[in-house]
């Protein structure tokens, strides 16, 4: 079967539409497993083991365990206790928690490297545990996490074709209903590649400088 | 009353496809890992060049395009793959691009003085690797390399998408059956948890072995 350039410009407007799904997945997952990430984060180093463990078993769990699988958990268990969810809603929740345990490291990480000297002088200085965090840690934990985090991010991106096991119309799924409806795989499989090869190589390209700007505190 | 042991067998069988692809595309990851890796460190632009196109085409796209890519299209090419081969090859392909640079960067770290060193004591190019950089290089991957089987594992659960019946698959197969959503799913996300446990405890015994008598070599 041979290469059709006047096949490729009809379906051009389909995949589009399929990117702009795939898009707004990304960038409210990405916020949601921030969100999730920094919950789980402080509640690991929490001082309370009954609330430290459970948390930490959680996150391990969920990092150990596929996320397609826990798609359809989401999607077609909820349901059964009465919380129904769109597609959309579903999957961005899905992606969320599973990189938000991915983030949680990352903010493990950031807030561990910030010296111990930083926390005592904000105590010295009568400063509340919220007060710590809010306006001596957390603006020097989080400059540096910036670049990993982002990576994760560019792994949310590549895994949004999942979100079409679940009926969700992103790029993937809108590929192959256009490949299903008129027998042609090699044009909208071979998009759907090229897509997201240009958008992830695109944000490596960010990323890299990402890093340049954020990742060298010490050095500044 | 659902008789719940016959669908527990069905998704127990699940778990023995899961696992044969493990096994399989982890073995496939692994080569692909150490050619690509030591590719990229050629003296050859030629090869270099070959193997970063590779790595970056694999982890710029996901598992699941080029699974499909490898089993919907790779037929119109005259290359038919059963799923369970177009599984294997996908994740084996796309888990060796993210070994590659573990291997690369691990090789990256053993010192200049090392290779000195063996250019001193007149040992070939082959006999360093060998001998020499391999064995200091390879503890310093085995902890990354026990990550990407564990990213690989969480992979295989995409195969089920192809029609192939794992773990995922059979899962789905006791939902449309027994219309019980909760059971089939939380015992594979328990399989799955409990395989990359298993996966973890595998590879820091590998660690202690591999990095045995090699105390004090490096601080």
């Amino acid at each position: 079967m041979e290469w059709d350039w006047a096949f490729v410009w009809q379906i051009m407007p389909t995949l589009l539409e399929g990117l702009k799904i795939t898009i707004l997945a990304t960038v409210l997952g990405a916020i949601v497993a921030a969100v999730v990430g920094l919950v789980l984060a402080i509640a690991r180093r929490s001082p309370n083991p009954l609330i430290a463990r459970p948390v930490g078993f959680l996150a391990d769990f969920i990092r150990g365990t596929p996320l397609l699988v826990q798609l359809y958990f989401i999607f077609y268990v909820l349901p059964d206790i009465g919380i129904r969810l769109s597609p959309l809603v579903a999957g961005v929740i899905g992606l969320g928690i599973h990189y938000g345990t991915y983030a949680a490291e990352v903010y493990r990480a950031g807030i561990d490297n910030v010296p111990r000297g930083q926390w005592e002088a904000a105590r010295a200085t009568n400063l509340s545990i919220r007060q710590a965090w809010i306006h001596v840690v957390l603006p020097q934990a989080i400059p540096p996490m910036i670049p990993a985090l982002a990576n994760y991010f560019i792994a949310m991106f590549k895994e949004t074709p999942l979100l079409s096991a679940i009926t969700v119309l992103e790029l993937m799924n809108q590929a192959k209903s256009v490949a299903n409806s008129s027998y042609r795989y090699i044009e909208p499989m071979t998009l759907v590649g090229v897509f997201f090869l240009v958008i992830s190589l695109m944000s490596v390209v960010a990323l890299r400088f990402l890093e340049e700007r954020y990742a060298r505190v010490d050095a500044r | 009353m659902i008789d719940w042991s016959g669908y527990l067998g069905l998704i127990l069988q699940g778990a023995l496809v899961t696992i044969e692809l493990t096994v399989m595309g982890s073995a496939l990851a692994l080569v692909m890992a150490f050619v690509a890796g030591l590719g990229r460190l050629s003296r050859f632009a030629a090869v270099r060049a070959l193997a970063t196109v590779y790595i970056e085409f694999f982890r710029g796209t996901s598992i699941f395009v080029q699974l499909f890519w490898a089993y919907f299209v790779l037929p119109f090419a005259g290359i038919t793959l059963t799923p369970l081969q177009a599984g294997v090859l996908a994740l084996g392909l796309n888990v060796g691009a993210y070994g590659a640079e573990v291997v690369r960067g691990a090789v990256r770290a053993i010192g200049r003085e090392q290779h000195e060193a063996c250019v001193a004591l007149n040992l070939g190019r082959y006999q360093r690797l060998r001998h020499v950089i391999l064995p200091q290089a390879l503890p310093l991957m085995l902890p990354t390399f026990g990550n990407n089987a564990i990213e690989l594992l969480k992979g295989t659960a995409v195969v089920s998408l192809i029609s192939l019946t794992d773990m995922t698959f059979q899962a789905q197969v006791v939902r449309a059956q027994t219309g019980n959503t909760l059971v089939p799913f939380a015992t594979i996300l328990v399989l799955y948890f409990a395989m990359a446990m298993a996966i973890s405890a595998g590879m820091r015994w590998l660690e202690r072995r591999a990095s045995r008598g090699l105390d004090g070599v490096r601080v």
